[in-house]
């Protein structure tokens, strides 16, 4: 269970991390709001920070906004009480044609005044076809996952649903690996994912444990109990909803690079301590799947690394097969060892290797976002 | 102790910004709290004595001992006994002596010495001992079970606790807190040892580098993290605040001035938030890292504004931010005041530090304060991705010590 993809694109408002306190005579633009108007001191600015001193001093609530063309929203600031003074400060990266508003009573369209911004573009331009090219084909990974992710819970819910613990044991870690290389994109739909793969000491308060793990602990530890069919059945249908908006998902070169780091940091925190799969001991074949999902991410974009920093591209490869090397060596038949039959030392051996290739993965969304 | 001229921590004296010609000229002189600007002075004293007990609003020194004990004798009048020695002990120690007289040498040569010597030639380094009581002290076995207050109460499992435990509860607590770590485990050592028989440590916590201020002259000091922490924390000089969310009023008679204490060890994933990206650091915590100021505003005591809004309407300041989640604003005005310290035990035997913050948050009410606070932390923030709560515990602390009075003396009347 772990973090939704974040989008770290540009921030259209920052926050200045050194500088006096604005004031009006340094560059900030004081904007007074009543009931039933909003003036602006200033309707001109260049490109870069420009900060608003919004003071109300109307009886209503208000709020305000900086809106680009087609009300698109550069930065708000909302529930100013009367008589209160709030600040705003917006990174503007283009020229062009703005507009302000003020809303008293925070609803309708508010109270309009155009607000133009002159000189240079501050956008980092990003039309590199090698970057193109990798968010389409990790699309492409994704997506196939997905569809197996889906045909093969189908089976292990069949199995389980037929009484075939065997079979079910057997299919459960299969049915995960799917999961497993995609999570960072299946996590990035919210309250599917704890509902899928929430574990029972993770969950809220009050909320049901179900999915995988419910049923890892009825096929392992507790036996199949009365509700395990309708368990069952929720996962399957959870499943089948993250494997269609799987397919919608778009994502930049940076999300990207961090779904790779993320996969990694699901490794070092919960399979190589055996937390994941508690019951079933299958947390092997979870770190076999996290990291192919990693790797995928990074060939993805490895033509584009590769241009920029070619000996970072060389060490990933590099620390991806020292990763293999030591994973596989717990090769068992299709799958793998069990987790208790590790020894302390060769988890650690493992610790090393995923430390060691973290940490060229963790640069891996600064090269990409370079300009 | 007495004599020696302060042998470490001359340096320290620069840093704290007071200009000595001699480390003798510190002696005494800083007596008391009403030097804020000397308090990291390694020969400042701290008075046992007062109406709060000491090590709560007390400037937040610098390096902390936490010990949780296990009472072993069933006689209430041995417990009252251990109390009194360790009053008379803490209150020495405090005033920069040793824990007892003659203790470490200059006794009967051919006993142990009662005082273990390693803080022989240390300063008082502004120690403070602070003791608690446990919800398990209130059992069968020394009558007090009508004296438990309704507030001590078992702390719920909150969301992703994986807590330890042999580093959780225990019957009494003693917090020890210097400017000097060599002095702070003096003092848990040696009271440990009058213990001896009648308690036992259930589990101890070193911790080094506080992680919160408790008054305004003190800079805000950096987590594990490597963030400014505490920014928002109640200071000393908020009396008000004081009064309405850390002394307690309600309960028993002799819980009403002390306050409630939750004791937290959350260990922190480092090596794996050492990878975050620091745009995404910033948006877990709320603020900047290098001023610390709240994500919207510019100086680190610029308050947080909830409702200014970025690109598309998305809250610069998080959802699942970790100041939106713990402000006051979000807690129904809750606020909790804290006295955390950074640790690192070693390491974890898969090479990765066994580090983070403990967590010490001081409230009228836990009930009110910590647990709704925790119950949205840990269900919510973002940050609960790259730490763990691996010990709890939860103490009544009684207020303060009056003059020929003993530690919790009201508990037993």
């Amino acid at each position: 269970m772990r973090k939704a993809v974040v989008i770290l694109g540009s921030l259209a408002v920052l926050a200045a991390c050194s500088g006096k306190p604005a004031s009006n005579a340094s560059g900030s633009i004081a904007v007074e709001a009543t009931d039933d108007a909003c003036k602006v001191s200033k309707t001109e600015a260049s490109t870069g920070p420009v900060t608003f001193e919004v003071t109300n001093k109307g009886a209503k609530v208000t709020e305000f906004y900086l809106y680009a063309e087609g009300d698109r929203i550069l930065g708000e600031v909302e529930n100013i009480g009367p008589g209160l003074s709030r600040k705003l400060i917006v990174e503007v990266t283009e020229p062009g044609k703005l507009q302000t508003a003020c809303k008293p009573g925070m609803k309708g369209d508010g109270i309009r005044g155009d607000f133009t911004v002159t000189g240079d573009s501050k956008k980092s331009s990003d039309g590199n076809a090698l970057l193109g090219d990798a968010t389409k084909s990790y699309q492409r990974y994704v997506s196939s996952q997905a569809d197996q992710l889906g045909a093969k819970t189908e089976e292990f819910v069949n199995a389980v649903k037929a009484k075939k613990v065997d079979d079910a044991k057997a299919l459960f870690p299969v049915a995960r690996t799917y999961w497993e290389r995609i999570e960072p994109v299946a996590e990035s739909f919210g309250d599917l994912d704890p509902k899928i793969d929430g574990r029972e000491d993770k969950i809220e308060n009050g909320q049901p444990f179900t999915g995988f793990h419910r049923l890892e602990k009825d096929l392992w530890e507790s036996g199949l109990q009365a509700d395990s069919d309708k368990i069952a059945d929720q996962l399957l249908a959870d499943v089948k909803e993250i494997v269609a908006k799987s397919k919608t998902v778009e994502l930049t070169p940076v999300e990207l690079a961090n779904g790779a780091k993320e996969l990694l940091d699901e490794v070092a925190t919960g399979k190589i301590t055996g937390e994941e799969d508690r019951y079933s001991h299958t947390d092997l074949w979870d770190f076999r799947a996290n990291v192919d999902g990693s790797q995928a991410a990074i060939a993805a974009l490895r033509p584009a690394v590769e241009q920029k920093d070619k000996a970072l591209a060389s060490t990933l490869d590099a620390k991806f097969k020292a990763l293999d090397e030591a994973l596989e060596k717990h090769r068992k038949g299709d799958g793998f060892k069990s987790y208790k039959e590790l020894s302390q030392d060769e988890v650690k051996a493992l610790a090393e290797a995923v430390d060691a290739l973290g940490e060229p993965v963790s640069k891996v969304a600064e090269v990409v976002s370079a300009k | 102790m007495t004599t020696g001229v302060p042998r470490r921590r001359l340096l320290g004296f620069a840093g704290a910004g007071v200009a000595l010609a001699g480390a003798g000229a510190a002696a005494g002189a800083f007596a008391t709290r009403q030097s804020p600007e000397v308090e990291n002075v390694a020969a400042a004293k701290v008075p046992f004595r007062g109406e709060v007990q000491a090590g709560i609003t007390t400037p937040a020194q610098d390096h902390m001992h936490f010990v949780a004990l296990d009472v072993k004798t069933t006689s209430r009048d041995e417990l009252i006994d251990l109390l009194k020695q360790w009053t008379l002990a803490a209150e020495r120690m405090t005033a920069g002596q040793e824990a007892a007289e003659n203790g470490a040498v200059g006794g009967n040569a051919a006993a142990p010495p009662r005082d273990t010597g390693e803080a022989l030639d240390l300063p008082a380094s502004a120690l403070t001992l602070t003791i608690g009581f446990g919800p398990s002290l209130f059992d069968d076995r020394f009558g007090l079970k009508d004296k438990r207050p309704e507030a001590l109460i078992d702390l719920p499992r909150f969301p992703q606790d994986q807590l330890d435990p042999l580093r959780s509860n225990g019957d009494i607590c003693i917090q020890a807190c210097a400017n000097d770590p060599q002095v702070a485990v003096h003092a848990i050592r040696n009271l440990v040892r009058i213990g001896f028989g009648r308690v036992a440590v259930r589990w101890s916590q070193l911790g080094f580098g506080r992680t919160s201020s408790t008054t305004r002259s003190q800079v805000t000091p950096r987590n594990m993290f490597g963030f400014k922490d505490g920014t928002r924390n109640i200071k000393a000089e908020d009396t008000d605040l004081l009064h309405d969310h850390v002394w307690a009023t309600d309960g028993p008679e002799w819980i009403r001035g002390g306050t409630y204490l939750v004791a937290r060890r959350i260990r922190m994933h480092i090596e794996i938030w050492d990878r975050t990206s620091l745009t995404e650091q910033e948006q877990i915590i709320g603020r900047t890292k290098g001023e610390g100021a709240p994500l919207g505003q510019q100086k680190e005591f610029d308050e947080p504004d909830l409702h200014v809004r970025g690109a598309g309407g998305v809250p610069l300041i998080g959802e699942t931010s970790h100041i939106r989640l713990a402000s006051a604003e979000s807690l129904n005005g809750v606020r909790i005041l804290r006295r955390g310290y950074n640790f690192t035990d070693g390491s974890d035997g898969l090479g990765h530090l066994d580090a983070g913050l403990f967590f010490l948050g001081f409230s009228r009410d836990s009930r009110t304060h910590y647990v709704p606070m925790q119950q949205a932390l840990s269900t919510k923030d973002k940050m609960m991705e790259y730490v763990e709560h691996t010990g709890s515990a939860h103490f009544a602390v009684p207020p303060g010590v009056k003059e020929g009075e003993f530690w919790g003396q009201g508990l037993f009347r």
